[in-house]
Protein backbone atom coordinates (compact mmCIF):
# COMPACT_ATOMS: atom_id res chain seq x y z
CA UNK A 1 0.00 0.00 0.00
CA UNK A 2 1.39 3.30 -0.98
CA UNK A 3 2.27 5.65 1.64
CA UNK A 4 -0.14 8.65 1.99
CA UNK A 5 1.29 12.03 2.44
CA UNK A 6 -0.53 14.37 4.83
CA UNK A 7 0.50 17.76 5.08
CA UNK A 8 -2.70 18.94 7.35
CA UNK A 9 -0.65 18.53 10.82
CA UNK A 10 2.83 19.79 9.28
CA UNK A 11 0.79 22.66 8.15
CA UNK A 12 -0.65 23.13 11.47
CA UNK A 13 2.39 24.17 13.00
CA UNK A 14 3.88 26.42 10.09
CA UNK A 15 4.18 28.98 12.12
CA UNK A 16 7.24 27.19 13.94
CA UNK A 17 9.02 26.35 10.83
CA UNK A 18 8.89 30.27 9.63
CA UNK A 19 10.35 30.96 13.30
CA UNK A 20 12.78 28.28 12.68
CA UNK A 21 13.42 29.55 9.49
CA UNK A 22 14.24 33.65 10.72
CA UNK A 23 15.94 31.90 13.44
CA UNK A 24 18.08 30.11 10.91
CA UNK A 25 18.34 33.34 8.67
CA UNK A 26 19.75 35.24 11.80
CA UNK A 27 22.31 33.02 13.30
CA UNK A 28 23.77 32.05 9.33
CA UNK A 29 23.49 35.73 8.63
CA UNK A 30 25.61 37.11 11.71
CA UNK A 31 28.29 33.93 11.54
CA UNK A 32 28.63 35.20 8.22
CA UNK A 33 29.25 38.08 8.95
CA UNK A 34 31.87 37.34 12.20
CA UNK A 35 33.15 34.67 9.91
CA UNK A 36 33.93 36.85 7.04
CA UNK A 37 35.43 39.51 9.13
CA UNK A 38 37.62 36.66 10.45
CA UNK A 39 38.62 35.43 7.19
CA UNK A 40 39.90 39.03 6.01
CA UNK A 41 41.88 39.64 8.94
CA UNK A 42 43.45 36.32 8.75
CA UNK A 43 44.17 36.23 5.35
CA UNK A 44 45.57 39.41 5.69
CA UNK A 45 47.84 38.74 8.90
CA UNK A 46 49.05 35.78 6.59
CA UNK A 47 50.36 37.36 4.18
CA UNK A 48 51.11 41.05 5.14
CA UNK A 49 51.61 39.92 9.10
CA UNK A 50 54.96 39.51 10.58
CA UNK A 51 55.77 35.83 10.68
CA UNK A 52 54.75 34.75 14.20
CA UNK A 53 51.23 36.07 13.19
CA UNK A 54 50.83 33.97 10.14
CA UNK A 55 52.17 30.63 11.82
CA UNK A 56 49.18 31.36 14.73
CA UNK A 57 46.54 31.93 12.42
CA UNK A 58 47.87 28.93 10.21
CA UNK A 59 47.59 27.04 13.62
CA UNK A 60 44.20 28.32 13.98
CA UNK A 61 43.29 27.25 10.18
CA UNK A 62 44.49 23.90 10.91
CA UNK A 63 42.37 23.04 14.02
CA UNK A 64 39.32 24.39 12.73
CA UNK A 65 39.42 22.29 9.27
CA UNK A 66 40.68 19.21 10.57
CA UNK A 67 37.82 18.96 13.18
CA UNK A 68 34.09 18.65 12.24
CA UNK A 69 32.05 21.75 12.93
CA UNK A 70 29.71 19.42 15.47
CA UNK A 71 32.76 19.06 17.88
CA UNK A 72 33.70 22.38 17.70
CA UNK A 73 30.22 23.27 18.68
CA UNK A 74 30.16 20.98 21.41
CA UNK A 75 33.68 22.11 22.36
CA UNK A 76 32.53 25.97 22.67
CA UNK A 77 29.17 24.54 24.18
CA UNK A 78 29.80 22.57 26.64
CA UNK A 79 33.79 23.94 26.89
CA UNK A 80 32.98 27.36 27.73
CA UNK A 81 31.30 27.44 30.93
CA UNK A 82 34.37 25.83 32.72
CA UNK A 83 35.98 29.04 32.22
CA UNK A 84 33.23 30.98 33.10
CA UNK A 85 31.81 31.60 30.13
CA UNK A 86 28.04 31.05 29.99
CA UNK A 87 26.22 31.19 26.34
CA UNK A 88 22.78 30.43 25.16
CA UNK A 89 22.55 27.85 22.72
CA UNK A 90 22.23 30.24 19.55
CA UNK A 91 25.44 32.56 20.35
CA UNK A 92 27.64 29.51 20.94
CA UNK A 93 26.53 28.13 17.16
CA UNK A 94 27.12 31.67 15.73
CA UNK A 95 30.46 31.33 17.52
CA UNK A 96 31.37 28.03 16.63
CA UNK A 97 29.86 28.62 12.68
CA UNK A 98 32.04 32.00 12.69
CA UNK A 99 35.22 30.35 13.99
CA UNK A 100 34.66 27.74 11.52
CA UNK A 101 34.01 30.24 8.76
CA UNK A 102 36.43 32.28 9.67
CA UNK A 103 39.14 29.53 8.72
CA UNK A 104 37.97 28.35 5.67
CA UNK A 105 37.43 31.84 4.15
CA UNK A 106 41.00 32.66 5.71
CA UNK A 107 42.96 30.42 3.30
CA UNK A 108 40.12 30.96 0.54
CA UNK A 109 40.97 34.89 0.55
CA UNK A 110 44.44 34.08 0.85
CA UNK A 111 44.63 31.62 -2.60
CA UNK A 112 42.65 35.27 -3.72
CA UNK A 113 45.68 37.70 -2.36
CA UNK A 114 48.45 35.68 -3.09
CA UNK A 115 46.50 35.71 -7.15
CA UNK A 116 47.51 38.71 -7.86
CA UNK A 117 50.95 39.58 -9.84
CA UNK A 118 53.71 41.26 -7.60
CA UNK A 119 53.79 44.28 -10.42
CA UNK A 120 50.21 45.33 -9.44
CA UNK A 121 51.83 45.42 -5.73
CA UNK A 122 54.94 47.02 -6.49
CA UNK A 123 52.79 49.67 -8.64
CA UNK A 124 50.74 50.80 -5.82
CA UNK A 125 53.87 51.12 -3.18
CA UNK A 126 55.54 53.17 -6.12
CA UNK A 127 52.62 55.55 -5.70
CA UNK A 128 53.22 56.26 -2.23
CA UNK A 129 50.60 53.83 -1.14
CA UNK A 130 51.09 51.84 2.59
CA UNK A 131 51.05 47.98 2.72
CA UNK A 132 47.81 47.88 4.37
CA UNK A 133 46.40 50.56 1.08
CA UNK A 134 47.71 49.00 -1.56
CA UNK A 135 46.11 45.96 -0.12
CA UNK A 136 42.63 47.77 0.15
CA UNK A 137 42.59 49.57 -2.66
CA UNK A 138 44.67 48.01 -5.19
CA UNK A 139 44.51 44.41 -4.38
CA UNK A 140 41.13 43.25 -2.57
CA UNK A 141 38.78 43.45 -5.25
CA UNK A 142 40.98 41.74 -8.26
CA UNK A 143 41.70 38.76 -5.39
CA UNK A 144 37.19 38.88 -4.28
CA UNK A 145 36.59 38.65 -8.02
CA UNK A 146 39.09 35.57 -8.37
CA UNK A 147 38.05 33.50 -5.52
CA UNK A 148 34.13 34.77 -5.08
CA UNK A 149 32.41 31.02 -6.45
CA UNK A 150 34.52 29.57 -4.06
CA UNK A 151 33.69 32.12 -1.39
CA UNK A 152 29.79 32.50 -2.03
CA UNK A 153 30.12 28.37 -2.34
CA UNK A 154 31.24 28.11 1.10
CA UNK A 155 28.53 30.61 2.75
CA UNK A 156 25.66 28.26 1.51
CA UNK A 157 27.81 25.70 2.94
CA UNK A 158 27.26 27.83 6.13
CA UNK A 159 24.44 28.52 5.87
CA UNK A 160 23.34 24.93 5.34
CA UNK A 161 25.89 23.89 8.27
CA UNK A 162 23.63 26.35 10.77
CA UNK A 163 21.21 23.27 10.71
CA UNK A 164 24.00 21.42 13.19
CA UNK A 165 23.17 23.91 16.21
CA UNK A 166 19.65 22.04 16.54
CA UNK A 167 22.02 19.59 18.40
CA UNK A 168 22.42 21.61 20.92
CA UNK A 169 18.92 22.86 20.63
CA UNK A 170 19.57 25.90 19.47
CA UNK A 171 16.17 27.48 17.55
CA UNK A 172 17.15 27.47 14.26
CA UNK A 173 14.89 25.71 11.12
CA UNK A 174 16.41 22.14 11.38
CA UNK A 175 15.33 22.00 15.25
CA UNK A 176 11.92 23.40 14.74
CA UNK A 177 11.45 20.44 11.99
CA UNK A 178 12.66 17.81 14.53
CA UNK A 179 10.13 19.31 17.20
CA UNK A 180 7.35 19.28 14.95
CA UNK A 181 8.16 16.11 13.47
CA UNK A 182 8.11 14.72 17.65
CA UNK A 183 4.53 16.04 17.72
CA UNK A 184 3.02 15.09 14.44
CA UNK A 185 5.17 11.86 13.73
CA UNK A 186 4.71 12.89 10.24
CA UNK A 187 9.02 12.05 9.63
CA UNK A 188 8.60 12.73 5.94
CA UNK A 189 6.28 15.91 5.63
CA UNK A 190 8.60 17.69 7.98
CA UNK A 191 11.48 17.26 6.58
CA UNK A 192 10.01 17.83 3.18
CA UNK A 193 9.04 21.40 4.03
CA UNK A 194 12.33 21.83 5.97
CA UNK A 195 14.08 21.28 2.60
CA UNK A 196 12.21 23.19 0.76
CA UNK A 197 12.64 26.17 2.79
CA UNK A 198 16.47 25.73 2.81
CA UNK A 199 16.44 25.82 -0.69
CA UNK A 200 14.23 29.12 -0.86
CA UNK A 201 17.04 30.39 1.77
CA UNK A 202 19.91 29.53 -0.55
CA UNK A 203 18.21 30.95 -3.41
CA UNK A 204 17.65 33.98 -1.76
CA UNK A 205 21.21 34.18 -0.32
CA UNK A 206 22.69 33.48 -3.52
CA UNK A 207 20.94 35.99 -5.24
CA UNK A 208 22.09 38.44 -2.69
CA UNK A 209 26.15 37.26 -3.69
CA UNK A 210 25.34 38.02 -6.96
CA UNK A 211 23.93 41.40 -6.64
CA UNK A 212 27.01 42.40 -4.29
CA UNK A 213 29.47 40.77 -6.97
CA UNK A 214 27.77 43.11 -9.29
CA UNK A 215 28.68 45.88 -7.48
CA UNK A 216 32.01 45.07 -6.86
CA UNK A 217 33.03 43.69 -9.67
CA UNK A 218 30.78 47.03 -11.60
CA UNK A 219 34.27 45.56 -14.37
CA UNK A 220 33.23 41.95 -14.73
CA UNK A 221 29.98 41.05 -13.18
CA UNK A 222 30.01 37.22 -11.99
CA UNK A 223 27.41 34.67 -14.19
CA UNK A 224 24.23 34.69 -12.60
CA UNK A 225 23.49 32.07 -9.66
CA UNK A 226 22.47 29.40 -12.55
CA UNK A 227 19.00 28.08 -10.73
CA UNK A 228 17.74 31.74 -11.06
CA UNK A 229 18.66 31.90 -14.25
CA UNK A 230 17.26 28.52 -15.20
CA UNK A 231 13.98 29.52 -13.04
CA UNK A 232 13.88 33.06 -15.51
CA UNK A 233 14.65 30.47 -18.39
CA UNK A 234 11.65 29.03 -17.14
CA UNK A 235 9.21 31.62 -16.45
CA UNK A 236 9.82 32.71 -19.76
CA UNK A 237 9.24 29.88 -21.76
CA UNK A 238 5.66 29.35 -20.20
CA UNK A 239 4.94 33.19 -20.63
CA UNK B 1 72.06 70.55 -4.97
CA UNK B 2 71.14 67.41 -6.98
CA UNK B 3 67.62 66.31 -7.69
CA UNK B 4 68.57 62.77 -6.75
CA UNK B 5 71.81 62.07 -5.51
CA UNK B 6 72.90 58.28 -5.22
CA UNK B 7 76.22 57.51 -3.78
CA UNK B 8 78.52 54.33 -4.00
CA UNK B 9 75.20 52.00 -3.52
CA UNK B 10 75.82 48.17 -3.36
CA UNK B 11 73.02 45.54 -4.32
CA UNK B 12 73.04 41.61 -3.92
CA UNK B 13 70.65 39.37 -4.58
CA UNK B 14 71.73 36.82 -2.32
CA UNK B 15 75.57 36.44 -3.31
CA UNK B 16 74.79 37.56 -6.26
CA UNK B 17 76.55 41.41 -6.97
CA UNK B 18 74.43 43.40 -8.75
CA UNK B 19 74.98 46.99 -8.60
CA UNK B 20 78.68 47.52 -7.41
CA UNK B 21 79.40 51.00 -5.96
CA UNK B 22 76.83 52.70 -8.49
CA UNK B 23 76.83 56.54 -8.09
CA UNK B 24 75.35 59.19 -10.05
CA UNK B 25 74.07 62.74 -8.87
CA UNK B 26 71.21 63.77 -11.37
CA UNK B 27 70.51 68.14 -11.39
CA UNK B 28 66.92 69.37 -11.48
CA UNK B 29 65.10 68.95 -15.00
CA UNK B 30 68.03 67.15 -16.70
CA UNK B 31 67.27 63.64 -18.79
CA UNK B 32 69.14 60.65 -18.08
CA UNK B 33 69.10 57.61 -20.21
CA UNK B 34 70.54 54.77 -18.72
CA UNK B 35 71.70 52.00 -21.12
CA UNK B 36 73.62 48.28 -20.89
CA UNK B 37 73.26 45.06 -21.72
CA UNK B 38 69.96 42.64 -20.17
CA UNK B 39 71.12 42.06 -16.78
CA UNK B 40 73.76 44.82 -16.18
CA UNK B 41 71.53 46.36 -13.41
CA UNK B 42 69.56 48.77 -15.03
CA UNK B 43 66.06 47.92 -13.42
CA UNK B 44 67.62 47.03 -10.10
CA UNK B 45 69.28 50.42 -9.75
CA UNK B 46 65.65 52.01 -10.24
CA UNK B 47 64.13 50.31 -7.69
CA UNK B 48 66.59 51.17 -5.55
CA UNK B 49 65.91 54.55 -6.07
CA UNK B 50 62.81 54.10 -5.09
CA UNK B 51 62.67 51.28 -2.77
CA UNK B 52 61.93 48.39 -4.07
CA UNK B 53 64.60 46.78 -3.51
CA UNK B 54 66.73 47.22 -0.36
CA UNK B 55 70.52 48.24 -1.17
CA UNK B 56 73.59 46.79 1.43
CA UNK B 57 75.60 49.84 0.79
CA UNK B 58 75.42 53.15 0.17
CA UNK B 59 72.73 56.10 -0.38
CA UNK B 60 70.03 57.67 -2.04
CA UNK B 61 69.01 60.99 -1.30
CA UNK B 62 65.80 62.54 -3.36
CA UNK B 63 64.08 65.97 -1.79
CA UNK B 64 65.66 65.38 1.82
CA UNK B 65 64.82 62.14 2.33
CA UNK B 66 67.83 59.32 2.35
CA UNK B 67 67.14 55.56 2.19
CA UNK B 68 70.47 53.27 3.21
CA UNK B 69 71.13 49.88 3.76
CA UNK B 70 68.70 50.36 7.27
CA UNK B 71 66.00 51.77 5.61
CA UNK B 72 64.83 55.31 5.56
CA UNK B 73 61.50 57.08 5.16
CA UNK B 74 60.42 55.10 2.08
CA UNK B 75 56.75 56.46 1.66
CA UNK B 76 57.78 60.80 2.32
CA UNK B 77 60.98 59.73 -0.89
CA UNK B 78 58.44 57.81 -2.96
CA UNK B 79 55.91 60.54 -2.71
CA UNK B 80 58.53 62.77 -5.20
CA UNK B 81 59.76 59.73 -6.87
CA UNK B 82 57.38 58.58 -9.82
CA UNK B 83 58.36 55.08 -11.76
CA UNK B 84 56.56 53.83 -14.74
CA UNK B 85 57.26 50.14 -15.73
CA UNK B 86 57.46 48.58 -18.59
CA UNK B 87 53.90 46.49 -17.93
CA UNK B 88 51.65 49.58 -17.33
CA UNK B 89 50.41 47.61 -14.46
CA UNK B 90 46.76 49.96 -14.47
CA UNK B 91 44.73 48.92 -11.84
CA UNK B 92 42.30 46.73 -13.86
CA UNK B 93 39.33 47.31 -11.44
CA UNK B 94 39.98 51.23 -11.74
CA UNK B 95 38.62 53.84 -14.60
CA UNK B 96 41.51 55.70 -15.67
CA UNK B 97 40.06 58.65 -13.10
CA UNK B 98 39.96 56.51 -10.45
CA UNK B 99 43.91 55.37 -11.42
CA UNK B 100 44.91 58.44 -11.69
CA UNK B 101 42.90 59.68 -8.36
CA UNK B 102 44.17 57.02 -6.07
CA UNK B 103 47.25 57.73 -4.91
CA UNK B 104 46.64 61.76 -4.60
CA UNK B 105 43.27 60.94 -2.72
CA UNK B 106 44.61 58.09 -0.43
CA UNK B 107 48.60 58.99 0.13
CA UNK B 108 48.57 63.02 0.08
CA UNK B 109 44.67 63.27 1.42
CA UNK B 110 43.35 65.88 -1.46
CA UNK B 111 40.13 65.78 -1.65
CA UNK B 112 37.75 64.20 -4.98
CA UNK B 113 37.38 67.53 -6.42
CA UNK B 114 40.90 68.61 -6.23
CA UNK B 115 41.95 64.73 -7.12
CA UNK B 116 39.78 64.90 -10.31
CA UNK B 117 41.08 68.62 -11.68
CA UNK B 118 44.88 67.16 -10.75
CA UNK B 119 43.49 64.08 -13.19
CA UNK B 120 42.27 65.88 -15.94
CA UNK B 121 45.24 68.15 -16.00
CA UNK B 122 47.30 65.37 -16.30
CA UNK B 123 45.60 63.04 -18.63
CA UNK B 124 45.22 65.92 -20.74
CA UNK B 125 49.30 66.48 -21.28
CA UNK B 126 49.28 62.54 -22.03
CA UNK B 127 46.66 62.90 -24.48
CA UNK B 128 43.66 61.27 -23.22
CA UNK B 129 41.82 63.39 -21.28
CA UNK B 130 38.80 61.92 -23.03
CA UNK B 131 38.92 58.53 -21.35
CA UNK B 132 38.81 59.24 -17.87
CA UNK B 133 35.91 56.78 -17.71
CA UNK B 134 37.48 54.02 -19.59
CA UNK B 135 39.12 50.80 -18.22
CA UNK B 136 42.38 49.56 -18.82
CA UNK B 137 41.45 46.40 -20.81
CA UNK B 138 39.35 48.85 -23.03
CA UNK B 139 42.85 50.93 -24.17
CA UNK B 140 45.52 49.84 -26.35
CA UNK B 141 48.87 49.11 -24.91
CA UNK B 142 50.63 53.06 -25.56
CA UNK B 143 46.94 54.75 -24.09
CA UNK B 144 47.92 51.86 -21.26
CA UNK B 145 51.37 53.49 -20.87
CA UNK B 146 50.53 57.11 -20.96
CA UNK B 147 47.80 56.66 -18.52
CA UNK B 148 50.38 55.10 -16.31
CA UNK B 149 52.44 58.19 -16.71
CA UNK B 150 49.73 60.36 -15.96
CA UNK B 151 48.53 58.34 -13.02
CA UNK B 152 53.12 58.98 -11.77
CA UNK B 153 52.56 62.43 -12.64
CA UNK B 154 49.49 63.16 -10.72
CA UNK B 155 51.72 62.54 -7.20
CA UNK B 156 53.40 65.72 -8.48
CA UNK B 157 57.06 64.47 -8.10
CA UNK B 158 60.08 66.13 -8.23
CA UNK B 159 61.86 62.70 -10.27
CA UNK B 160 60.52 60.15 -12.92
CA UNK B 161 61.93 57.21 -13.05
CA UNK B 162 60.80 54.66 -16.62
CA UNK B 163 61.79 51.11 -16.67
CA UNK B 164 61.60 50.60 -20.54
CA UNK B 165 58.13 51.51 -20.87
CA UNK B 166 58.27 51.32 -24.68
CA UNK B 167 59.60 47.56 -24.73
CA UNK B 168 56.12 45.38 -24.41
CA UNK B 169 54.51 47.78 -27.02
CA UNK B 170 53.77 47.35 -30.55
CA UNK B 171 56.41 49.45 -32.63
CA UNK B 172 53.60 51.91 -33.95
CA UNK B 173 52.39 52.57 -30.34
CA UNK B 174 55.95 52.92 -29.53
CA UNK B 175 55.80 56.96 -30.96
CA UNK B 176 53.02 58.51 -28.79
CA UNK B 177 54.83 57.06 -25.87
CA UNK B 178 57.78 58.58 -26.62
CA UNK B 179 56.50 61.74 -27.63
CA UNK B 180 54.52 62.00 -24.17
CA UNK B 181 58.04 61.46 -22.76
CA UNK B 182 59.85 64.20 -24.73
CA UNK B 183 56.72 66.26 -24.02
CA UNK B 184 58.05 65.90 -20.24
CA UNK B 185 61.15 66.67 -20.88
CA UNK B 186 60.72 69.65 -22.06
CA UNK B 187 58.55 71.24 -19.38
CA UNK B 188 61.49 70.37 -16.85
CA UNK B 189 60.85 66.79 -15.76
CA UNK B 190 63.60 65.50 -13.97
CA UNK B 191 63.85 61.85 -15.87
CA UNK B 192 65.94 59.04 -15.90
CA UNK B 193 64.82 56.48 -18.42
CA UNK B 194 66.13 53.19 -19.17
CA UNK B 195 65.98 52.88 -22.57
CA UNK B 196 66.68 50.64 -25.58
CA UNK B 197 65.82 53.32 -27.84
CA UNK B 198 69.01 54.42 -28.53
CA UNK B 199 67.99 57.05 -30.96
CA UNK B 200 65.62 58.45 -28.39
CA UNK B 201 68.42 58.52 -25.67
CA UNK B 202 70.65 60.39 -28.26
CA UNK B 203 68.23 62.90 -29.11
CA UNK B 204 66.38 63.68 -25.79
CA UNK B 205 68.57 62.57 -23.02
CA UNK B 206 71.06 65.38 -21.71
CA UNK B 207 73.52 62.46 -20.08
CA UNK B 208 73.42 59.32 -21.28
CA UNK B 209 75.13 56.49 -18.30
CA UNK B 210 76.24 53.37 -19.81
CA UNK B 211 76.37 50.52 -17.10
CA UNK B 212 78.13 47.57 -17.33
CA UNK B 213 78.22 44.54 -14.77
CA UNK B 214 76.85 46.38 -12.03
CA UNK B 215 79.00 49.60 -12.51
CA UNK B 216 78.08 53.07 -14.13
CA UNK B 217 81.18 52.20 -16.97
CA UNK B 218 80.64 55.31 -19.06
CA UNK B 219 79.07 58.29 -18.93
CA UNK B 220 78.73 61.77 -20.82
CA UNK B 221 76.81 64.04 -22.69
CA UNK B 222 74.42 61.91 -25.29
CA UNK B 223 75.65 63.58 -28.31
CA UNK B 224 79.36 63.11 -27.21
CA UNK B 225 78.76 59.58 -25.67
CA UNK B 226 77.29 57.81 -28.55
CA UNK B 227 79.81 60.23 -30.99
CA UNK B 228 82.51 58.90 -29.13
CA UNK B 229 82.64 56.35 -27.01
CA UNK B 230 85.85 55.82 -24.92
CA UNK B 231 85.29 51.84 -23.65
CA UNK B 232 85.23 48.96 -25.58
CA UNK B 233 82.39 47.70 -23.99
CA UNK B 234 80.31 50.93 -25.13
CA UNK B 235 81.73 50.50 -28.48
CA UNK B 236 80.21 47.10 -28.89
CA UNK B 237 77.22 47.76 -27.00
CA UNK B 238 76.19 50.48 -29.14
CA UNK B 239 78.24 49.52 -32.91
CA UNK B 240 74.18 47.69 -33.73
CA UNK B 241 72.36 50.76 -33.29
CA UNK B 242 74.85 52.63 -35.78
CA UNK B 243 74.70 50.42 -38.75
N1 LIG C 1 64.56 39.52 -7.62
C1 LIG C 1 65.74 39.05 -8.08
N2 LIG C 1 66.31 37.97 -7.50
C2 LIG C 1 67.49 37.50 -7.94
N3 LIG C 1 68.20 38.03 -8.93
C3 LIG C 1 67.69 39.11 -9.55
C4 LIG C 1 66.43 39.67 -9.16
N4 LIG C 1 66.17 40.73 -9.95
C5 LIG C 1 67.22 40.82 -10.78
N5 LIG C 1 68.13 39.86 -10.55
C6 LIG C 1 69.42 39.70 -11.27
O1 LIG C 1 70.11 40.91 -11.20
C7 LIG C 1 70.80 41.16 -12.41
C8 LIG C 1 70.42 42.52 -12.93
O2 LIG C 1 69.04 42.51 -13.30
P1 LIG C 1 68.29 43.77 -13.85
O3 LIG C 1 66.87 43.39 -14.00
O4 LIG C 1 68.61 44.94 -13.04
O5 LIG C 1 68.96 43.91 -15.28
P2 LIG C 1 68.62 44.94 -16.43
O6 LIG C 1 69.86 45.68 -16.71
O7 LIG C 1 67.41 45.71 -16.10
O8 LIG C 1 68.34 43.95 -17.64
P3 LIG C 1 67.22 44.03 -18.80
O9 LIG C 1 67.79 44.90 -19.87
O10 LIG C 1 67.11 42.61 -19.25
O11 LIG C 1 65.97 44.55 -18.20
C9 LIG C 1 70.46 40.02 -13.33
O12 LIG C 1 71.53 39.10 -13.29
C10 LIG C 1 69.22 39.43 -12.73
O13 LIG C 1 69.17 38.06 -13.00
MG1 LIG D 1 65.41 45.72 -16.83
Amino acid sequence: MAYQMNFTPVMALAPQLVEGALNTLILSGQAIVAGLAIGVVGAVSRTEGPRWLDRAVGVYVELFRNTPLLVQLFLIFFGLPYVGVRLSANMAAIIAIALNLGAYSTEILRAGLQAIPRTQIEAGLALGLSRLQVVRYVVIIPALQIIYPALTGQLTLTLLGSSIASAISATELTAAGARIESTTFRSLETFLCVAVIYIAMTFAFRFVYWRIGMWLFRRKAPPKPSLIADAIEVSRAGA
Amino acid sequence: MPALHISEIKKYFGALLVLDGVSLDIEPSEVVAVIGRSGSGKSTMLRCINGLEKIQAGLIEVAGHRIGPQGGDLRSLRKEVGMVFQSYNLFPHLTVMENVTLAPKVVKGVDRKEAEAIAHDVLRRVGLAEKSGAYADELSGGQQQRVAIARSLAMQPKVMLFDEVTSALDPELTGEVLKTMEELADAGMTMVLVTHEMGFARQVADRTVFMHKGKVWEQGPSEELFANPQTPELRNFIAPSLK
